[in-house]
């Protein structure tokens, strides 16, 4: 069943050059469509039970013990349906697309098989797989799709930066492979039963690789500077993918892998986690701040969202007692909140660049300052860029609330005066970026008509039908988290409990 | 000891092949000399199938110098399912040359040296191997009789002759101190001998193995070869004598040498980060096509030589250098074949490559991609077992070393990559028989990697 929601994109994919030219976009459409409702019906089905479900295992490489294993628990389920409404927004968004439309649906399609398949993989090797061929994709994405002439070094750059980080991520996987007793890549026995728990110096590097490998992808500081360039010179849809689908893949890898199979290195390295967090949040919070250009303010503000993500986890490796076999409170809801984080960033983030690319597409540029009064102009496109900006910046009743509220909450409560400290001091971030959402508000929406207001037509129909469902969802989250919620919490008590172990 | 000349029957087939080419090609008209090509190709996948029926049986070692094991199985079947794809390159090309049918025949007597060079177990035999897979492709490389075909092959012949010297002093050395020159006798009496000799020894044939590889200090005509030499030659030279150096070199280091003598794993591990690095540092500059697939078959030769470094110490190694051996040589034909598809060597020739022949693009760029080490290739699992085998063995820093080339290797891939991808500037006509080879080997590439347990159960 996961098989299939996985792989049909691709057979979609191999179809479509038999598919002709007019129908392409709607062909890619359907396969989107029928994807999420696929994965929309697989969560239902799981529920909010804790455990694995859809698990399929076949061997694949017997002699060193890797196999094509795919699962869907409570931490994967929400962020395949993530990737699934992502990529079929991003298939409506482009369904008037001009150039080569029928390659991009099936580059689009391919990535979409590659993304779930790193959400579902349960097999070290395979994880690794499906994380390769997504750089590999997402580059051709930015070099033949993306504007402006500094496409092909941005893709470079992308892949270069990527790819060490990927080589890493392998070498970790190596070691923890190597020092597992017997011999496994698979996920869920390398979590059952960790490797090189006795051997911390070997643990600690391997955390290194992993760490470096994951952060490069997630990005923190002072691994993100491949990550403004490539999000500036992709196209709309490729950066919503990029930031919403592709970023998580670094947080999910950290709560995934690094943190079950590694839990004393975690436990013992948490304060330097906790630190690279708290860097990310107010570092990419205050560059963002000083942009002018507003994809790249918006690629800023990643780093500052997943910087909380990594802050919580950091906060979650203090979990030391269990006091009567329950894990501490503090903990779990620090997991809890960087999984809803990343559905939240995923959501926001991605309705804010295909927003940036609307820009895009009427006047050439993203350059806030030759726009001005766009309210006046084009009130929808200003109606819907406000709300995703103000559930960017955390406004309460919209996903960004509830996640890095429990994220605060569970990081302070941890008890430890370390985490209380960076959670207090990581509340600074939200300031900085209310200050600077409101800052594009006020220059791009609001006062008098600039250099190329004119050219900013309303939005249109396929492109509000794309962005809008994203921005309600984030807002049915913010008002209902509790499907999500307890959907996830299952994962975390566990994830604590293996780190606190 | 055991005589059955059976158990040389791949070889024999390739033998006999070779033979009847070189005599039928002197009663067959010149429009109809392509039959010895067919020939050839027939003789290679005879002895694929014997290859094949032979690695089912146990092992064994024939006329007391010759092993056949798991690394010959691996040998016999890479080189010889490589012969009839570069047969296939190489009658684009000379179709009609007056000596064509030599041509084809050289090609099978270097291809039965490298089967020999990698199943020899003998001092003796590795330097008779060498020599047979070396002279045909010194008479290859200058086939053109052109200027640049013949600098190719005169520094190709000068560098072959200088370090086959060498080696032979090497095992003139080694069978002194050792009392004899069969690998079970070696391992025996060298253990007792003394460092300095058997370090000097391993030196100097080493310095013949990697002229034979390709890899660093003995790689300087690789370049030159692969830019000079008609292109299905080199495609011809890079890929198929190395297969035999490296199964040579794994088989001296496990079977030979007593555990850890001489420095063995440390200087071959030294070797392959020199040869890793300035492969590809050199790659970098490229504009020739050829050129740059010259330097990073060195580069690959490096990473070849990790999982050789290993040998013995981790049972990961054998399987990641068999795994390579085949994964890289599949690649490489894969690249050269559309470098002859195309037909062009500069590297602005190939813009547009994707759109205009979209089948011959995207070999290309699997294939490339493949070298990187980009899932699901071929390379791809070659370089996980090689990755851990680096590790287990001991030579973390190596791995290391060569994560960090694998990324450095990304960007002159690409610079390859990047022109294809735009549009087009021409009309573009790739040759069908080499597009065809091309989209094969790309294929083969995903397969072998997709399949990667079933070819290593085997």
């Amino acid at each position: 069943m996961l098989t299939l929601v996985i792989f049909l994109p691709l057979a979609a994919a191999l179809l479509l050059p038999a598919v002709p030219r007019r129908a392409v976009p709607w062909a890619w459409v359907a396969a989107g469509l029928a994807d999420l409702a696929l994965i929309a019906g697989m969560w239902a089905a799981h529920g909010t039970r804790g455990g694995t479900s859809y698990e399929a295992d076949v061997r694949w490489i017997p002699s060193v013990r890797a196999g094509y294993h795919v699962g869907a628990d409570g931490l994967s389920l929400p962020l395949l349906t993530l990737t699934a409404l992502l990529f079929a927004a991003c298939a409506v968004y482009s369904v008037r697309r001009e150039r080569r439309t029928r390659a991009f649906a099936m580059l689009f399609l391919f990535l979409e098989t590659v993304c779930l398949g790193v959400f579902a993989a349960l097999d070290l090797l395979l994880f690794f797989v499906f994380f390769d061929l997504s750089i590999v994709g997402m580059y051709f994405v930015i070099l033949v799709w993306g504007h402006g002439d500094g496409a092909a070094r941005s893709a470079l750059k992308f892949f270069l930066y990527t790819f060490l980080g990927s080589l890493f991520l392998l070498l970790g996987f190596i070691g923890l492979y190597l020092g597992s007793e017997p011999r496994t890549f698979d996920i869920a026995e390398l979590t059952r039963d960790p490797p090189l728990e006795d051997a911390p110096a070997l643990a600690g590097l391997t955390l290194l690789a992993l760490g470096v490998g994951l952060g490069i992808k997630t990005p923190v500081v002072p691994f993100h500077t491949w990550l403004p360039p490539a999000h500036t010179d992709a196209p709309a849809p490729g950066s919503a993918i990029l930031a919403g689908v592709m970023l998580k893949m670094g947080a999910y890898g950290l709560v995934r892998i690094a943190m079950p199979m590694l839990p004393g290195a975690w436990h013992r390295y948490a304060p330097a986690v906790l630190v690279v967090g708290l860097v990310s949040v107010l570092y990419g919070a205050l560059v963002a701040l000083a942009q002018d250009d507003v994809k790249r303010l918006v690629a800023y503000t990643s780093v500052n969202h997943m910087g909380y993500v990594v802050l919580a986890l950091g906060a979650a490796g203090y979990a030391d007692g269990t006091d009567g076999g329950a894990p501490a409170s503090g903990p779990r809801l620090a997991v809890t909140g960087a999984v809803t984080q990343m559905v939240s960033h995923g959501l926001i983030t991605g309705a804010l660049f295909l927003l940036c690319g609307v820009l895009h597409a009427r006047a050439g540029t993203h350059d806030l300052r030759r726009f001005g009064g766009v309210a006046r102009a084009a009130p929808v496109f200003a109606g819907t860029f406000a709300a995703a900006a103000f559930a960017s910046l955390g406004l309460p009743g919209f996903s960004g609330f509830v996640a890095e509220f429990q994220i605060f909450a569970g990081t302070i409560g941890t008890g430890a005066a370390a985490t209380a400290a960076a959670g207090a001091l990581a509340v600074l971030g939200i300031v900085v970026t209310a200050g600077l959402f409101l800052r594009v508000l006020h220059r791009l929406l609001l006062g008098g008509p600039g250099e190329l207001t004119g050219r900013v037509g309303d939005l249109r129909r396929g492109e509000a039908a794309a962005i809008v469902p994203l921005l309600s969802l984030s807002l049915l989250i913010g008002l209902l988290p509790g499907p999500l919620l307890d959907t996830i919490e299952p994962l975390s008590a566990a994830v604590t409990g293996w780190v606190a172990r | 000891m055991n005589e059955n000349p059976a158990d040389l029957a791949p070889e024999l087939c390739l033998l006999l092949a070779a033979v009847l080419g070189l005599v039928g090609g002197m009663f067959l008209s010149r429009t109809g000399q392509w039959r010895v090509a067919v020939l050839g190709a027939a003789g290679a996948l005879g002895g694929l199938a014997a290859a094949g029926a032979a690695a089912t049986r146990p092992d064994l070692m024939a006329f007391g110098s010759f092993a056949v094991d798991p690394v010959t199985h691996v040998t016999r079947i890479v080189v010889l399912a490589s012969v009839p794809p570069v047969l296939a390159l190489a009658a684009g090309a000379v179709r009609g040359h007056p000596r064509e049918s030599e041509h084809y025949v050289l090609i099978l007597l270097s291809a039965l040296g490298t089967v020999m060079l990698g199943g020899a177990a003998d001092l003796l035999v590795i330097v008779a191997a060498y020599l047979l897979a070396s002279i045909p492709a010194y008479a290859l490389a200058g086939f053109g009789k052109d200027a640049p075909g013949t600098e190719a092959a005169l520094k190709y012949y000068l560098m072959g002759a200088f370090l086959g010297v060498l080696m032979l002093a090497g095992v003139t050395l080694l069978s002194g101190v050792a009392g004899g020159t069969a690998y079970p006798q070696l391992r025996a009496g060298l253990a007792g001998a003394p460092d300095a000799a058997v370090a000097a020894g391993a030196v100097a044939l080493l310095a013949g193995l990697l002229f034979k590889a390709g890899a660093v200090p003995g790689h300087f005509w690789v370049p030159d070869v692969a830019q000079g030499a008609p292109p299905a030659v080199a495609a011809f030279v890079t890929t198929v004598p190395k297969i035999g150096a490296f199964a040579a070199l794994y088989r001296f280091g496990a079977d030979a040498l007593p555990d850890g003598a001489a420095g063995w794993p440390v200087l071959v591990a030294v070797v392959a980060a020199a040869a890793m690095t300035l492969g590809n540092l050199a790659a970098f500059g490229q504009r020739n096509v050829r050129r740059l697939l010259a330097y990073s078959t060195v580069s690959q030769a490096g990473y070849l030589l990790v999982p050789v470094a290993a040998a013995g110490r981790t049972g990961l190694a054998e399987p990641a250098v068999l795994f390579y051996l085949g994964a890289y040589a599949v690649t490489n034909v894969g690249a050269f074949a559309v470098v002859l598809a195309a037909g062009r060597d500069d590297l602005r020739g190939y813009t547009g490559l994707l759109r205009a022949a979209p089948v011959t693009g995207l070999a290309l760029a699997v294939c490339l991609l493949g070298f990187v080490g980009t899932p699901p290739t071929a390379v791809f699992a070659a370089k996980v077992l090689m990755f851990g085998a680096a590790i287990d063995g001991g030579l973390g820093w190596l791995a290391v070393v060569a994560a960090v080339n694998t990324v450095a290797s990304v960007f002159y891939y690409l610079r390859w990559i990047v022109p294809m991808c735009r549009a087009p500037d021409g009309p573009f006509r790739p040759a069908r028989g080499a597009a065809l080879v091309a989209a094969g080997a790309a294929v083969c590439s995903l397969l072998l990697g997709a399949g990667a347990g079933v070819a290593l159960a085997l």
